[in-house]
């Protein structure tokens, strides 16, 4: 076999690229935090992402003094904009559980250099969705009412209610995916703690690393513990976003009162998620020159993922429109009806080219495997997925069974001032992230070099020892 | 009062996993019982030669998870059964259908929880200080180097005996580990 054809084959399969020891993938890593200055690229990203949640408190605060009026919300469409940031951002961070933990339990080799960075979109877009319920509140300073706790007025929260659900579903996600992100951190923290330069950092990291020694009696536990984490989270992941799915489906409304939904929610979740994963991936691993780490191969895999979640999604437009038509239901069939050709007609038909025909490119190896071409894909499903929450919200709401109760929604500018905010949030959090933690599992990828020295020759060694001389 | 010990024990470093397991496994054949490894990644061929046992982490985790559901059902049937029974055109109060995501979601809440729980306390994490950390170079065992430390607590430990046994197993250096 010639050179190149080896380099070919390291390159379609290898989860790790280029000559890699234990010692040369914490550098690398560690550098990025430890080491290498604030570039100006960094500044400007970071500077947009603070601008933009400045914009978010600002928008905020004056919802705080004026309620929720200043948004576009009224009767019949009582939810706006903040229902469906919340419905997209909580889909968003279903990727990063996926990856994570179905992922470990499924011992795929490759979630291990993406697990990191996508457990902090989780974590970062959760707190971005949890948010907005509680915006949406009217008097946002009564949110303790919706936990059970001891009272003088006797009152419990309605736990038959699916909104009810998704305090608690959403609670526990929001913690135990916090557990399962900082249970793998505490490794690295130790290593960054050890190799840190300053005081400061040093003590920091330190605190942090919890006093972590890298010793196997510990190593032994710590690896029972996180499969039993992963163990937890998977299924957790599918029962957060069929909850939401419920909010809607045990509802009467026609477009929503459908048994579909907690699936097709989850199908959503997942494909909105990965689109995330690798518009975040493709700009971080070129900024930081991580290509031999995040390889083509993960790209790849990420973008079969989204094709496979995309078709579910595709599967649940085609059964909607079937089931309206199959149930002779006069309201089910308007919706559908309403949808493709009403007032927001042009939300719907977005929906369906980023959403089902868009995806269709990933059939082609050739476009899984070009950055630029996937990176505007992923953008494009972004955008679908939140133009499907705003159809399925909206358009259900808009015109329900009753003509005289028909009317039109428009969000307002603070309906957008917000939305564009809790983006800035989001970026901002992700641009501290990198420059603070070690943004891939360090030491899950000394194992990953571990596991490939001993299983050599596989074509990664081959290739290097090719290449010793 | 026990004596004051004047060292935690030896510290032999080594550069590879390999050498390091053949070292792990000559020392628990040399019938020394309180050491421990430090490597930079979780091994199970390491962690097998250890012969470490269970980690006693399952059992609670899956108590922890029973009395997720079980406190988290039981809430909900005491506030609509017991404390607040409301009649809602005959429907039963005892609804359990619709109790069962909550009850789903605590279960995975308390029995994670006391996953990362019982890993910290079975670790005696968080731990500020450790002699361990006196050894200079330590700090590569987050990195790439591979340690053994033989404890001075452990019934056969003998400071110069067990340096010339460590000193068998071909480590790059052995240390001495101050308390």
């Amino acid at each position: 076999m010639s050179t190149e054809q080896q380099e070919a084959i390291r390159e379609t399969t290898a989860v790790l690229g280029g000559r890699h020891t234990s010692a040369s993938v914490t550098d690398k890593i560690g550098s990025t935090v430890l080491v290498r200055p604030i570039k100006p690229g960094w500044l400007v990203g970071f500077g947009i992402g603070f601008l933009l949640t400045m914009v978010l408190l600002f928008a905020v605060t004056w919802l705080f003094i004026k309620g929720v009026g200043i948004w576009g919300i009224n009767i019949p469409v009582a939810w706006g904009f903040a229902i469906i940031n919340f419905v997209w951002w909580i889909g968003i961070g279903h990727a990063g559980t996926f990856i994570s933990a179905f992922l470990l339990l499924m011992r795929q080799d490759w979630r291990t250099s993406i697990n990191r960075f996508a457990e902090a979109m989780t974590l970062f877009a959760v707190a971005c969705a949890g948010m907005m319920p509680l915006l949406h509140l009217g008097r946002p300073y009564y949110f303790y009412w919706l936990l059970p706790y001891p009272n003088t007025m006797a009152m419990w929260p309605q736990f038959r209610s699916p909104l009810v659900w998704d305090v608690f579903a959403v609670g526990t996600y929001a913690t135990v995916s916090l557990v399962f992100w900082y249970m793998g951190l505490v490794p690295d923290l130790a290593t960054f703690r050890d190799r840190a330069r300053g005081r400061v950092a040093r003590a920091v990291y330190g605190v942090f690393a919890l006093g972590w020694r890298n010793s196997v009696r510990h190593w032994h536990r710590y690896r029972m513990a996180y499969l039993l984490l992963a163990g937890l989270a998977t299924p957790l992941v599918i029962s957060v976003h069929s909850v939401v799915g419920l909010d809607f489906a045990s509802a009467i409304l026609p477009g929503w009162h459908s048994t579909i939904f907690p699936p097709y929610f989850v199908g959503g979740a997942i494909f909105s998620g990965f689109a995330m994963v690798l518009t975040l991936a493709i700009p971080l691993r070129w900024a930081y020159r991580l290509q031999d780490m995040i390889t083509l191969r993960h790209l790849d895999n990420c973008a079969k993922l989204m094709l496979v979640t995309g078709l579910i999604v595709a599967y649940g437009y085609v059964m909607e429109t079937f089931m309206a038509w199959y149930s002779g239901n006069p309201y089910e069939r308007y919706v559908v009806v309403n949808r493709a050709l009403g007032v927001y007609a042009p939300f719907y038909w977005i929906m369906i080219v980023c959403n089902v025909l868009i995806t269709q490119l990933l059939w082609f190896r050739r476009i899984r495997r070009s950055t630029i071409p996937l990176l505007i894909v992923s953008l494009l499903i972004n955008v679908g997925m939140w133009m499907e929450r705003f159809v399925i919200i909206v358009t259900s709401l808009q015109r329900d069974f009753l003509p005289s109760s028909w009317n039109v929604y428009a969000p307002t500018v603070w309906d957008w001032l917000i939305f564009t905010g809790s983006i800035g949030l989001f970026i901002t959090l992700f641009y501290l992230f990198i420059r603070v933690l070690p943004a891939i599992a360090m030491f899950e990828m000394r194992e990953l070099v571990h596991e490939a020295d001993r299983t050599a020759p596989a074509p990664a060694r081959v290739w290097a020892e090719n290449h010793d001389a | 009062m026990p004596e004051e010990r004047t060292s935690f024990g030896l510290m032999a470093e080594f550069e590879s996993p390999e050498a390091l397991l053949e070292a792990v496994r000559q020392t628990r054949a040399a019938g020394y019982r309180r050491f421990d490894a430090y490597t930079p990644f979780p091994d199970d061929e390491l962690i097998e030669a250890m012969e470490l046992g269970s980690t006693l982490i399952p059992p609670p985790v899956l108590l922890g998870g029973m009395l997720g559901g079980a406190g988290g059902f039981f809430m909900m049937w005491f506030a609509n059964v017991v404390h607040y029974p409301l009649n809602v055109g005959g429907r039963p109060l005892n609804s359990w259908p619709a109790f069962v995501p909550i009850t789903f979601e605590l279960t995975v809440l308390l029995a994670a929880l006391t996953a990362f729980g019982v890993m910290l306390v079975l670790n005696k994490l968080p731990m500020p200080y450790h002699p361990v950390f006196n050894v200079p170079d330590f700090e590569r065992a987050s990195a790439d180097r591979f340690f053994l430390c033989i404890e001075a607590s452990d019934a056969k430990f003998d400071l110069s005996a067990t340096r010339a046994f460590l000193n068998t197993l071909h480590p790059r250096l052995v240390l001495e580990v101050p308390p």
